[in-house]
């Protein structure tokens, strides 16, 4: 398995990164390469140049600003692993890159990466539509902030334009709240057969804000809107978590793959979104 | 196709080659630079076979481009013997616990093991499950690599490791 | 001089020889990244070829254009058919009897079927050519299912021979049917299943997973114009086959072809066959005049060289009602793909399957298997298991436990109440094998306390209570297991590939300062033959095997072996070895005898030298011969100490065990939790116990992953859905299970050491035991038999269709 031929090109600033992307025809962004490069073997993909960020400083790094976190795109999951700082203010995120991939895929998968290439598998789309999250964009003449829920638009394909790139991922710290990301996979190393990301706040015995996200229940990450209405103002019962895992399956459309049938695929959906409720109820209360 | 030069560490040594910018490094390592200790298993950076150590971090190096590992600081599993010639405590360690049988994936298997001993000088078995569950390996099972790990980690801290290998 | 030390223990440890868990010999260039495998060869001047390959299962090829692909650098030779029928190689005879197709000629048969051979000077531009090359295409109707393969109507895929009403192993039925193979007393069994109180009837199937060693086929030729010499470097499990099917299939003398397998990265029955890539290469270099290597991917590797199992079981069993078998009657149907491509003895189209009567005794059975194609990738190799007996294995064990649910019976009760004895040895089966030797009630016992079996039972009948109750949707199964394997192929009255006997060999030549080096016609692909090689040769000859060389592979050096598969290495080789070494040791007592000056009757063998019978100062040690041998032998004697043995052994031998899974899962989501894996084996005489460890540790993590998961599947239009370790469940550290394991030891009467092999036990015997898990958890609900694997959703899919999914 070999790549075609292409350029490779390594700026020094998002400047110089957006201005190639954008007189180049057929270039790609080249993150960790983690899901661009096995495809590129494959030549599924064939990118005339690769304009790798590695070299773009300001695009690392965990900073506090205001109430909000601020990650660089080019932060890998083991830095996320390594952060204090998220660890401490948004502990989903932490979670979540734990089950991402193997350890090598981690220290070099990047966050941006993650979230900019529009695989329904990959994790941390859904996380941050359930945690809100804002990605700070940079095109060849302007900047622009995407929330997380409307950027993605299908499979493998996202509200980014020609020579944009995700520079950034800003996550409104989020305030005492109960969190869980679960993950049905077949192996370490495997994309999700079904996901699910819940943060919730408690307020008096019920649920006063929620919100749901799905990992690879469809052609997009899906927000479960509804599904995360149905919990709120309610106490979380039997009932109420059943009308959420109720809301959260009807719009859940799995592909048909080796991991299981649509059937089998939303039915454990379900289960884990409502494992994941409970999970950050439990956390939430306590 | 013009050609890039690539200047990297290698065990401690500076090597460079003229490679394409397609060329991956685990190509850039056994066929420029002749070193075979890393190996190909999978392609698609499941079986961790073509992991090596660059700049502190465990890369499977058939999912990276030479020029991307430009200027890093590269170990393979030639550079993982003692500085006297002798074979490293986790070389060691999976010859004393039989943690390999046809040697496929033991360099990559060794040069992660490395790094997680580095950050994690005194693993659990489940730490070190987890820790190279991003390398495949056919013939072992996996229980005795965990012991081998074991057995290495002992070693590093000064201690010794009583079980043997099943 | 004389080694007199009182010790006797301290000399034998030093000997490091039967018994002993010596460290591997092998390890020290393993774990420092000097082994030397065939990707790590490089000559001057070497290219590199790739495949272009079928994207259709089944599609008549219109034409091939590689006039872009000659234009792209480096590119310097495409080969089609076209090329290779001038050389006549488009086809290659396999080791079944059938003909394949070493490039697509006319039509395609399978999806990655190999259709042109692009030879460049790297493996980049190869690439680049392959993605050049312009196939023209006309996609005819696939079939995939086996059981569509015989019916009327069912697409014409052999076109080759679509008239031919023999085939190797007699008549065909079908256009689409490649042999009929039966085996027992039809008639008997027939009246038996008449009288039987009760009967059981299940399609058992074993579905097709690929044996994926992490070091894919590959190989270098180098094709010496000059002197008329081909080298090729090879991962070859059987060097001396592959070297003869070259000279076979090409012109040139068996004596100017070189094979030599280097390090192999795993085998596991993969590398055993010859496939089209070592053709190609051959040819590409007799072109080029240039070495080639050609190496496969992960995707070619899972997609088009050898798959193994694809067997459908029909098994029925009649019993008396007190549970004592009466009778066995199996139909198989087995999917060999579009060419029959079965690595087993050229006699035996269905392997050793006719093991299928287990470990029990059947006083009748009657066997018929019919081998039929379809639009999948060639092979049927043995995975880890000697020739079709995993799938033979799996089809007793599971039919023993259907046939206790359906008496109601414990199965590792109607096991022990059916156990052939051990008063019973030698054993001739209803299918025509004569067993060595086995003790299966005290292996059973021994591992039914071990495991506290009742205690087991007992929690799992608290569970079922508690899932009845809805206090838990999680289900427990045990998964019992007692097989016996057919291994060390095998005498040559009834084994052969291609007309040559399936012996082995092993030349030892003993050197004047005392060490020794020798030459086994096997070759390790990751068992450790260096290390356990010498233990043999240690404990018969004295010689501590650390001064022992053990070398295999090259087939200049070592004598004519038939490799390494089948579990055969240590009871055939291990045998030759023994044999070759005991030819030293009369030689050695004879100049002992002359040294010492006394007959040859008064000397015995005493650890590390002879000993005179009565006067234990008078003692010479093996060093001591060995000078003697090149210094002063016995008038009339040749001087050296030297030996080759070729082994034909008598029969095969019998490993057999008792393996217990004890399984968690959970209805909802089908995943399931192995809480425990017991496994007891007894493979006779234990060599290096260290080493069994580790086979056994390795041979149950594949079964897991087959019975759990690994599958090569295919979907209606004949498209690998499975084709890379995404998909092919390989599982890893943390999803695989810990492993006890336990022995006995009921030596092999007919083995010169008692040896019996033990590499694939655990594959033999691990899949039923995790199959009859899952199938003794649903059980109770009311299932008799769920297909394998038993992936999460296919568990789901089971509880669904027993009604528990809500």
């Amino acid at each position: 398995m070999i790549p075609g031929t292409f350029d490779y090109f390594r700026p020094r600033s998002v400047a110089e990164a957006t201005k190639f992307l954008h007189k180049s025809k057929n270039a790609s962004v080249l993150a960790g390469g983690h899901s661009l490069l096995p495809m590129m073997k494959l030549r599924v993909a064939a990118p005339s140049a690769l304009v790798d960020l590695a070299g773009i400083a300001a695009l690392r790094g965990i900073k506090k600003v205001g109430g909000n976190i601020v990650i660089g795109a080019m932060t890998t999951q083991h830095e996320v692993l390594a952060s204090a700082l998220i660890a401490k203010h948004v502990p989903l995120l932490h979670e979540a890159a734990q089950l991402i991939a193997d350890p090598q895929v981690r220290y070099v998968g990047t966050l941006g990466g993650n979230v900019a290439n529009g695989d329904p598998g990959n994790d941390m789309p859904a996380v941050m539509m359930a945690l809100d999250a804002t990605y700070k964009i940079t095109g060849p003449t302007k900047r622009r902030a995407v929330k997380a829920r409307v950027f993605y638009k299908g499979l493998y394909e996202t509200a980014l334009k020609s020579g944009e790139i995700v520079t950034a991922i800003e996550i409104p710290v989020p305030g005492k709240h109960g969190f869980a990301y679960e993950k049905l996979k077949r192996k370490i190393g495997d994309y999700a057969t079904a996901g699910a990301a819940v943060v919730l706040t408690m307020k008096a015995g019920k649920v006063s804000a929620c919100a749901i996200a799905l990992t690879n229940l469809g052609a997009t990450p899906l927000l479960a809107d509804a599904a995360a209405k149905a919990l709120v103002g309610q106490a979380p019962d039997d009932k109420a978590i059943g009308a959420a895992v109720a809301a959260a399956r009807a719009i859940m459309d799995p592909a048909n793959d080796t991991r299981g049938t649509p059937e089998y695929r939303k039915s454990v959906g379900g289960i884990y979104v409502e494992r994941a409720i409970r999970c950050a109820i439990a956390a939430a209360a306590g | 196709m013009s050609k890039v030069h690539v200047k990297l560490k290698i065990n401690d040594q500076e090597m460079e080659g003229l490679c394409e910018p397609r060329t991956l490094l685990v190509h850039f390592l056994r066929e420029n630079l002749s070193l075979t200790g890393t190996h190909i298993g999978c392609e698609t950076t499941h079986c961790g076979a073509c992991t090596v150590d660059l700049n502190g971090k465990s890369v499977k190096s058939c999912t990276m481009l030479a020029v991307q590992a430009q200027g890093a600081n590269v170990t393979t599993i030639e550079g993982m013997a003692n500085a006297d010639g002798t074979m490293g405590a986790l070389q060691e360690g999976f010859r004393q616990m039989h943690g390999l049988q046809c040697g496929y994936c033991t360099p990559g298997m060794i040069v992660r093991a490395h790094r997680l001993l580095q950050e994690n000088p005194n693993p659990t078995e489940e730490e070190i499950r987890f820790g190279i569950a991003g390398n495949l390996c056919r013939c072992t099972g996996y229980q005795n690599i965990v012991k081998a790990i074991q057995h290495a980690a002992a070693k590093l801290r000064g201690e010794e490791f009583l079980e043997a290998a099943e | 001089m004389n080694d007199m030390s009182p010790n006797k223990a301290e000399r034998e440890a030093k000997l490091e020889g039967m018994g002993c868990k010596r460290k591997r010999v092998e390890d020290a260039r393993f774990t420092q990244g000097k082994g030397n495998y065939v990707d790590d060869i490089k000559l001057p001047g070497m290219l590199f070829g790739d495949f272009v390959r079928s994207p259709h299962a089944h599609a008549r090829i219109k034409g091939i254009n590689i006039k872009k692909a000659m234009k792209v650098p480096g590119v310097l030779a495409v080969l089609t058919a076209t090329e290779l029928k001038g050389v006549n190689l488009a086809w290659m005879p396999t080791l079944a009897g059938d003909v394949q197709m070493v490039l697509a000629d006319g039509k395609v048969l399978f999806q990655n079927q190999e259709v042109a051979f692009v030879v460049a000077t790297d493996r980049y531009a190869a690439a680049d050519g392959v993605e050049a090359v312009e196939v023209d295409y006309e996609a005819l109707p696939v079939l995939v299912d086996p059981f569509q393969a015989m019916v009327k109507g069912a697409p014409v895929l052999r076109e080759d021979i679509k008239d031919k009403t023999e085939g190797a192993h007699g008549k065909r039925k079908h256009y689409n049917h490649i042999f009929e193979w039966t085996v027992g007393d039809k008639d008997l069994t027939d009246a038996a299943f008449r009288k039987a109180d009760v009967t059981i009837k299940e399609l058992i199937s074993y579905h097709r997973t690929h044996p994926s060693p992490l070091e894919t086929c590959q190989a270098v030729a180098s094709f010496d114009k000059i002197k008329g010499e081909l080298t090729v470097w090879g991962t070859f499990q059987a060097p001396h086959v592959i070297r003869t099917v070259a000279s076979l299939i090409s012109t040139i003398p068996e004596h100017k072809i070189h094979v030599i397998s280097p390090d192999v990265g795993g085998g596991f029955g993969n590398k055993v066959g010859a496939y089209p890539g070592y053709i190609c290469a051959i040819v590409a270099s007799i072109v080029t005049g240039k070495p080639v290597k050609w190496v496969e991917d992960r995707i070619e590797n899972l997609t088009a060289t050898s798959f193994a199992r694809d067997y459908h079981m029909t098994a029925e069993i009649a019993a008396t009602k007190e549970g004592k078998v009466q009778g066995l009657r199996v139909h198989v149907l087995a999917d060999h793909g579009a060419f029959d491509a079965c690595a087993d003895p050229s006699k035996w189209p269905a392997g050793f399957f006719n093991i299928v009567t287990g470990s029990y005794d059947f006083p009748v059975a009657h066997v018929a298997v019919d081998g039929v194609y379809t639009n999948k990738a060639p092979g049927g190799v043995a995975y880890r298991c000697s020739f079709r007996v995993t799938e033979a294995a799996y089809c007793i064990e599971r039919a023993m436990d259907i046939l206790a649910q359906k008496l109601k019976m414990d199965p590792a009760e109607l096991r022990m109440k059916n156990f052939i004895r051990r008063e019973q040895f030698p054993y001739q089966s209803a299918l025509g094998w004569e067993y060595d030797s086995g003790d299966y009630h005290t292996a059973m016992k021994q591992a039914m306390e071990k495991i506290d079996y009742q205690r087991l039972r007992a929690e799992q009948k608290r569970k079922q209570a508690d899932f009845k109750a809805g206090k838990t949707r999680e289900i427990m199964g045990i998964g019992v297991s007692f097989f016996t394997e057919i291994v060390g192929a095998g005498p040559s009255r009834n084994c052969d590939i291609l007309g040559i006997a399936m012996f082995d060999s092993c030349e030892i030549r003993v050197h004047p300062t005392g060490s020794a080096i020798a030459r086994v016609g096997t070759k390790s692909t990751g068992q450790g033959h260096e290390t356990t090689w010498a233990q043999i040769i240690a404990t018969e000859i004295g010689i501590p095997s650390a001064d022992v060389m053990v070398e295999e592979g090259n087939t200049d050096t070592a004598p004519y072996g038939l490799g390494t598969y089948g579990s055969r290495s240590t009871p055939v080789a291990g045998a030759a070895i023994a044999m070759a070494a005991r030819k030293i040791k009369a030689k050695a007592q004879m100049i002992a005898a002359y040294m010492l000056e006394v007959h040859e009757d008064d000397l015995q063998f005493d650890i590390d030298g002879f000993r005179v019978k009565g006067l234990p100062e008078k003692f010479k040690s093996m060093k001591e011969i060995a000078w003697a041998a090149y210094h002063s032998v016995p008038p009339g004697m040749e001087p050296g100490l030297e030996a080759v043995s070729y082994y034909d052994p008598p029969n095969m031998t019998y490993p057999f065990g008792a393996y217990f899974c004890v399984m968690d899962i959970d209805v909802d989501t089908g995943v399931y939790k192995i809480k425990r894996f017991y496994a007891l084996d007894d493979c006779g005489t234990r060599i290096n116990p260290m080493i069994i460890e580790g086979q056994v540790h390795g041979g149950l993590t594949e079964a897991f992953a087959i019975a759990m998961g690994q599958e090569i599947r295919y979907d209606a239009g004949g498209n690998v859905l499975t084709g890379s370790f995404m998909d092919f469940f390989m599982p890893t550290a943390v999803e695989t299970p810990h492993w006890e394991t336990d022995h006995t030891v009921t030596p092999s009467p007919h083995h010169p050491i008692g040896a019996k092999g033990v590499g694939e036990s655990p594959n033999v015997g691990g899949v039923p035991a995790f199959s009859n898990a899952v199938n003794d958890a649903f059980g109770f609900l009311g299932s008799t038999h769920i297909q394998m694997p038993h992936d999460y959703w296919r568990n789901w899919e089971a509880a669904k269709s027993l009604g528990l999914v809500k």
